[in-house]
């Protein structure tokens, strides 16, 4: 490690989550979050999907701003692409999710980043979800991702902070852990 | 009956604190549900032995003075350890009398148990951090023809029923079982979620005398960054064997036990397990790798003689594509090992010190919602070392000492207020 009396800066405000954790710890009911989006089929495979508010803290919280996703699917499935797969969703959450955990690993472990950059492949046999094969499954065998780091630490303390980060992540736990879904209608 | 202190369990941390307070010439007593060092008489396996060398089995004025230091005690060793010790400190034990209820009382507090009714102005709660086996709640739906033991009533692999067995956990105690009973000739499979991988010995001595030299052991309570997390870290992989052997789960691939990622959930007789495997077996080898740095590091500075050089481990092997699902049926599982914790068992005590999750509210073992209570054992009371039998000596000392001064303050106010 370079020696440096520049403070770590990377955009994250540790103290404030640090802070977040001690007074949840003490009032465990307000660390109840619900997240929520609402989709609209707009034709063919095509959707949007909104995002505007969220509840935590025991009360509602609106985004600064609505966010729409777009997701369709590509021309060799005979559709017309006008947004990425879901699949391709899940990707993007993923490795969104696991660069958030990095900087804010970082941030509190003293090391200042520089540059982070991800590539995310998910493998997958789409004769599952063309039902062609019930051996095969429909999501992804595997998923692999590749991060490029520069910042001030040791091989070791990046390997760590990237094992940290999937250790925190939500997302990682949502993909490599079941969760209980119900859909229902009306 | 009346007396100034009543401890309560009469393993290695109830005598210890016992002869702390003789020492100090308070009057007490100490009430067991069975005998001297009954957890380790009942309630553990055969091959277990201590993960500490001898050399660390101290108690207060009390030491191994047998001719292994470097050897690991066997569980019947380790009764004899302290049977004598509760014998040579002359520790007023009451046996075969179990507490059922504690509560406030004028006094200070009163204790009921099967044998008659203890006031008192001081308690320790001794009775030990492995009461009872903790079981995750996915346990209730594990077919019932799947026999389901913890290591508490395990014995031995000859006791567990005909076919595989899936060891759920990778602590010491995980480790240890399907080592034994991978070895008895049974398949076996562990769950591995968060674990924390050790050698047995490093550059030629063993790894507690790397900690202890390094100052690790003596890290305390209030100076772990996240104590909640720190106290519930499982046990290293280690073992205590004649030949010190490492264990960890490359050694455990080699045997042919099946290394898959922490049990999620059984659904239809179908066991799930997560794909976070490998970043769990990451994060265990790079926080290996940063101990052996610091005892690298502690060497150097000191200008010790090591014979041996410094080197790393192999990582830990990770099969490239693990299994995500087992069907316990078809796969011929006969057994499940719950080797996922022991917790305490508080159930008799009624005064207001237990948080949400039903741990004891304490600051290094003094309880401040009940002044003049004083709760022993588990992983880091006041430092690391207190996981071990020798933590019992500094810890008992460093109470003994706050449960004088409060009976001193106690009289004191008392006093004033006749």
């Amino acid at each position: 490690m370079t020696m440096t009396t520049k403070p770590v800066d990377n955009g994250v405000n540790t103290e404030a989550l640090i802070g977040a954790r001690e007074a949840l710890s003490q009032a465990p009911e307000a660390a109840e979050f619900t997240w929520r989006a609402s989709c609209t089929w707009a034709g063919g495979t095509y959707s949007r999907t909104k995002i505007e508010g969220f509840s935590g803290l025991g009360q509602e919280h609106s985004h600064r701003q609505v966010f729409t996703y777009e997701a369709d699917h590509p021309e060799c499935f005979a559709s017309e692409d006008r947004g990425a797969t879901p699949v391709e969703h899940v990707l993007s959450a993923l490795a969104s999710c696991l660069t958030a955990g990095v900087a804010a690993v970082a941030q509190y472990r003293g090391i200042q980043l520089r540059s982070v950059t991800s590539t995310i492949e998910g493998r997958m046999n789409v004769l599952g979800i063309l039902g062609a094969d019930p051996e095969v499954r429909n999501g992804f065998n595997a998923i692999d991702v590749r991060f490029n780091i520069d910042a001030d630490a040791t091989p070791d303390e990046i390997e760590a902070l990237v094992a940290q980060s999937q250790k925190r992540s939500a997302v990682f736990d949502i993909v490599t852990n079941p969760t209980n879904v119900s859909v229902n209608v009306g | 009956m009346d007396t100034t202190t009543v401890v309560i369990g009469a393993g290695q941390s109830g005598l210890a604190m016992s002869h702390r307070l003789t020492e100090r010439s308070i009057d007490h007593v100490v009430l067991e549900r069975g005998e001297v060092a009954n957890s380790w008489r009942h309630e553990r396996w055969d091959s277990l032995r201590l993960l500490t060398p001898n050399r660390e089995s101290r108690l207060p004025g009390w030491r191994y003075d047998g001719d292994d230091p470097d050897g690991f005690m066997a569980v019947p060793e380790v009764v004899t350890f302290i049977d004598s010790y509760a014998a040579a400190i002359n520790a007023p034990v009451l046996t075969g009398t179990a507490v059922t209820r504690v509560e406030t009382s004028s006094r200070g507090y009163q204790v009921t148990t099967t044998g008659g009714v203890w006031n008192c102005e001081a308690l320790v709660l001794a009775g030990g951090a492995a009461n009872l086996a903790s079981i995750p709640s996915l346990a209730t739906t594990v077919p019932v023809s799947i026999d389901m033991v913890t290591p508490m009533t395990y014995r031995s692999p000859e006791c567990l029923h005909e076919g595989g067995v899936l060891v759920v956990g990778a602590s010491a105690t995980g480790v240890q079982l399907a080592d034994e009973i991978q070895r008895s000739g049974r398949t076996v499979t562990i769950a591995v979620g968060e674990h924390v991988r050790l050698p047995r010995t490093y550059r030629g001595r063993d790894i507690f005398w790397w900690m202890d030299a390094a100052g690790v052991l003596d890290e305390r309570h209030d100076d772990v960054d996240d104590l909640v997390r720190a106290r519930h870290i499982p046990s290293p992989q280690l073992i205590g064997t004649p030949e010190h052997r490492s264990i960890d789960l490359n050694s455990l691939a080699r045997l042919g036990v099946e290394i898959v990622g922490r049990l999620c959930s059984i659904r239809d007789g179908v066991a799930q397990f997560s794909g976070g495997l490998a970043n769990g077996c990451r994060l265990a080898d790079l926080k290996m790798s940063r101990l052996l740095d610091r005892a690298d590091t502690w060497a150097q500075e000191t200008g010790i003689d090591v014979e041996d050089a410094p080197l790393r481990f192999q990582p830990t092997s990770v099969p490239s594509d693990p299994t995500l699902e087992i069907h316990l049926h078809r796969q011929a599982i006969g057994t499940i090992v719950w080797a996922t914790g022991y917790r305490p068992d508080y159930s008799w005590l009624d005064l207001p010190v237990l948080d949400r999750k039903g741990r004891i509210r304490h600051d290094g073992g003094v309880i401040s919602d009940a002044p003049g209570v004083y709760v022993l054992g588990g992983n880091l009371l006041r430092t690391r070392r207190s996981s071990y039998i020798a933590g019992t000596e500094q810890d008992t000392y460093e109470l003994a000492n706050h449960l004088h001064e409060y009976l001193d303050r106690h009289a004191c106010v008392k006093a004033k207020a006749c």
